[in-house]
């Protein structure tokens, strides 16, 4: 059984922790060992947030180390960037096209890279990139909340697990007027494939 | 079964398995979903108190009545509950008593990285640290018996990661609580409970010799153990650095520390003649590395790691690779380097809609020096607001500028502090202030809510922690009975409400109170629709944008609004100069 480190990247509101929560579900149900790190409180104030979930035979620490990350999952591309020290050259990277400009980039005291940029970063040094407008494809679903659900979908593909097993997790954790909604929304995500 | 839990939810499960029926706290990232989660479950009784020495105090009171039970905080408010902690050790309970206590090395969400550690030494209490959920759940049970076997309360020590890390629990659906059966009874033994010096004197050998007899304990019970593997390094580690321990040194022997304090001698000796060389890897204070020191037992400890700041994997490898413990990386790919392009930062900021940033926009246009306070309005010293000028510890805003006000500065000032904070803290320097003839101005910023901890229930909400409606404290009523006379309620995201108000108070040379009061935008379902921007009358100046909202941005030739994150409250309208903004009636 092959470990595998995820990084789930965002900024606070943007529902790094249930997916985390999703993937760790997932994890289980298809007998990894599983262990998650997360942070709560203040930086969950629109500040950048990540999670750490990886999956094991035995899994000791619940954070990733750099460099051993298998898959970085960037709910925002800047947040995705922020995490590079994590990729190593077989890593691969989901990112949502999708900007959350920080204050200090609307207060113009900083840049916002180009999406080239971040691009470039991301293949120069950590393995493959795959883009996904998970915002878009969440909306369609009726929510652009659900991003993070279309990512994890796009995941599902690469990760193992049957879509039965990974709509079943959904259904055990999100409230239950949302579960159809986020179904979908993941779906949405399996189908636009790796990319 | 297994289940996913937080090491948070994990002991608050143990403890409810083990017979714990009375729980009190008050939220503290990283230790809020321990009271949250013990609150849950089914013929429990759960508070949150204003206060953390008012929850241990409860705790105490519910143990000396015969009931096992739970106080939970975060590392500092073991600060405001030690007093409490001190007496305890030295009359002991009834019951067991378990004090859970969660650290935050990297300062995630506090003002300090205190190592909690120490209290244990201190006040003489014995504490245990977890290091993953399963461990959090056996060792409630076990630190509420050792409670009961020693008669003292007992501390469970978390850190973030262990206490908001998920990870694999053994669950058996059918296992509940032992029976209620009779409380063990209440004794009415004056000698024991009343800390004059008299008695006091008579416990404090006793409190010694226990101590003495929970060394013995730590050298044979299983919460330490000694894990044989490869000799050359043996490693001391607890708690989360365990966990990160056991993964970049997967060959070496461990002395692994459950109880962390008063630690094993003899285990200790035994463990340092096997190895050859002890590395202590703890975070924070060495702690370990004193206490091996003075049994003269060498160790490398903080000459390798670093005193500061939160551990990880990678930096225990790092650490341990510049110090020539571990080879140079061994595996095939090498972590990426740290971007070459700025990735610009991106710090928590208040949110869309929020009242404090109304209030800080007014205080800071009126130039006073705010003296502030734990909670999201100490986001107001952040850019481009800056308009908080002192945060220290919980309460401590109004007691510092009536300090201040007597020391004698040039500027206006004003006490800046929360609903939930002034309930915390917040009363006596509010009453010191008027008593001691100051004439601060207090404004209470009031969103109805323990907003930064993620929305908790206090005295000023009419809820209490288990959703039973109750009395709701009436802030300006309180403050009145206390005898202040200039009291004024306003909302601050009004700005001209508040700014006239603000002024007023600040010529007065009363002690006086302003309640900010706004429902936290993120709790309140309230919102209107956004504001338009008429690019014709934009002239891009920014004005706006100083108010720091992040729906609000700037494009080419004019400033937009992102819809989808506006609450449409209505104060970027307020500050525009040329009246671009505008908002319809609704
Ligand atoms: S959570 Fe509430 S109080 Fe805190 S920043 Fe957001 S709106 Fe303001
Ligand atoms: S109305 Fe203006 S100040 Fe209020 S949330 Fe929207 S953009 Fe921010």
């Amino acid at each position: 059984m092959k470990k595998i480190d995820y990084l789930l990247a965002g900024v606070g509101g943007q529902g790094t922790i249930l997916a985390s929560r999703i993937l760790a579900h997932t994890g289980l149900e298809l007998g990894y060992d599983v262990k998650t790190a997360e942070v709560h409180g203040m930086a969950q104030r629109g500040g950048s947030v990540e999670s750490h979930v990886r999956w094991g035979k035995k899994v000791h620490s619940p954070l990733v180390e750099h460099g051993m990350a298998d898959y970085l999952i960037g709910f925002e591309m800047v947040e995705a960037a922020r995490w590079l020290t994590y990729l190593n050259n077989n890593s691969v990277t989901f990112i949502n096209r999708f900007r959350i400009p920080p204050l200090l980039v609307t207060l113009g005291k900083a840049r916002y890279p180009s999406e080239k940029e971040i691009e470039n970063l991301l293949q120069s040094r950590g393995g493959k990139v795959k883009w996904l407008s998970a915002d878009d494809l969440a909306k369609d679903a009726g929510n652009p909340a659900m991003a993070g659900v279309v990512l994890l979908g796009a995941l599902s593909n690469l990760v193992g697990g049957g879509r039965e097993i990974w709509l079943k997790v959904i259904k055990q954790l999100v409230p239950a007027r949302f579960v159809e909604m986020n179904q979908k929304a993941f779906l949405a995500g399996r189908d636009a494939g790796p990319g | 079964m297994k289940e996913l839990m937080t090491g948070n939810e994990a002991l608050a499960y143990g403890a409810y398995l083990s017979g714990v029926r009375v729980g009190a706290g008050y939220p503290g990232t990283p230790g809020t979903q321990i009271m949250e989660k013990f609150a849950s479950f089914p013929g429990v009784h759960a508070e949150w108190a204003p206060n953390e020495k008012v929850a241990l105090d409860v705790g105490i009171g519910a143990a000396f009545a015969g009931t096992r039970a739970l106080v939970s905080m975060k590392h500092v408010g073991l600060n405001v509950a030690a007093d409490s902690l001190f007496y305890a050790v030295y009359t002991g309970l009834n019951a067991g008593l378990l004090i859970a206590c969660a650290d935050d090395p990297g300062m995630h969400s506090s003002q300090n990285e205190q190592d909690n550690r120490n209290y244990a030494k201190f006040a003489r209490a014995p504490m245990l640290e977890p290091s993953d959920s399963e461990e959090a759940k056996q060792f409630a049970a076990t630190a509420l018996e050792m409670s009961e076997t020693f008669d003292t309360p007992v501390i469970v020590r978390f850190v973030t990661r262990t206490s908001h890390s998920s990870s694999v629990v053994d669950v058996d659906p059918a296992a509940v609580p032992p029976p209620v059966k009779e409380n063990k009874p209440y004794k009415r033994e004056i000698g024991k409970f009343v800390m004059v010096p008299g008695n006091a004197r008579r416990r404090h050998p006793v409190v010694e010799e226990r101590i003495g007899k929970l060394r013995e304990y730590a050298e044979t019970t299983p919460l330490n153990r000694i894990e044989p593997g490869n000799d050359d390094w043996g490693i001391v580690a607890s708690g989360a650095v365990y966990q990160y321990a056991r993964e970049v040194f997967p060959e070496a022997t461990f002395l692994r520390l459950g109880m962390v304090y008063p630690l094993p001698e003899k285990r200790i000796r035994e463990f340092a003649g096997r190895v050859k060389k002890i590395l202590v890897i703890e975070e924070l204070d060495p702690f370990f590395e004193e206490q091996f020191r003075l049994l003269g037992i060498p160790v490398s400890g903080k000459d390798v790691f670093p005193i500061v700041g939160e551990f990880s994997p990678s930096l225990i490898r790092q650490a341990a690779i510049k110090a020539g413990i571990l080879p140079a990386a061994v595996s095939g790919f090498s972590a990426a380097p740290a971007s070459d392009i700025p990735i610009p930062v991106r710090p928590p900021i208040l949110c869309p809609g929020c009242g404090h940033r109304g209030m800080f926009t007014v205080l800071k246009e009126a130039g006073v020096v705010v003296m502030g306070d734990i909670g999201c309005y100490t986001l107001g010293a952040a850019s481009p607001l800056e308009a908080l000028h002192f945060c220290g510890c919980m309460g401590a805003s109004i007691g510092v500028a009536h300090g201040m006000d007597k020391g004698g500065i040039p500027d206006r000032l004003v006490a800046v502090i929360g609903d939930s904070t002034l309930f915390h803290s917040g009363l006596h320097p509010l009453i010191n202030t008027l008593y001691n003839q100051g004439k601060t101005t207090t404004i209470i910023a009031d969103n109805g809510t323990t907003s930064m901890t993620g929305h908790q229930h206090h005295p000023g909400t009419g809820y209490t922690l288990q959703k039973q409606p109750t009395v709701k404290v009436d802030l300006e009523r309180m403050i009145r009975g206390i005898g202040f006379n200039k009291v004024d309620v306003c909302d601050p995201n009004k700005r001209d409400d508040f700014r006239k108000i603000l002024e007023d108070h600040l010529k007065s040379d009363e002690a006086s109170v302003i309640i900010a009061r706004r429902p936290c935008a993120l709790q309140s379902r309230e919102r209107r629709t956004p504001p338009r921007i008429d690019p014709e009358l934009c002239l891009n100046c920014g004005t706006c944008l100083d108010i720091g909202c992040p729906p609000l941005i700037q494009q080419e030739d004019c400033v937009s609004i992102n819809e989808a994150l506006c609450t449409g409250c209505g104060l970027c309208v307020q500050v525009c100069p040329s009246d671009a903004i505008s908002q319809e009636e609704n």
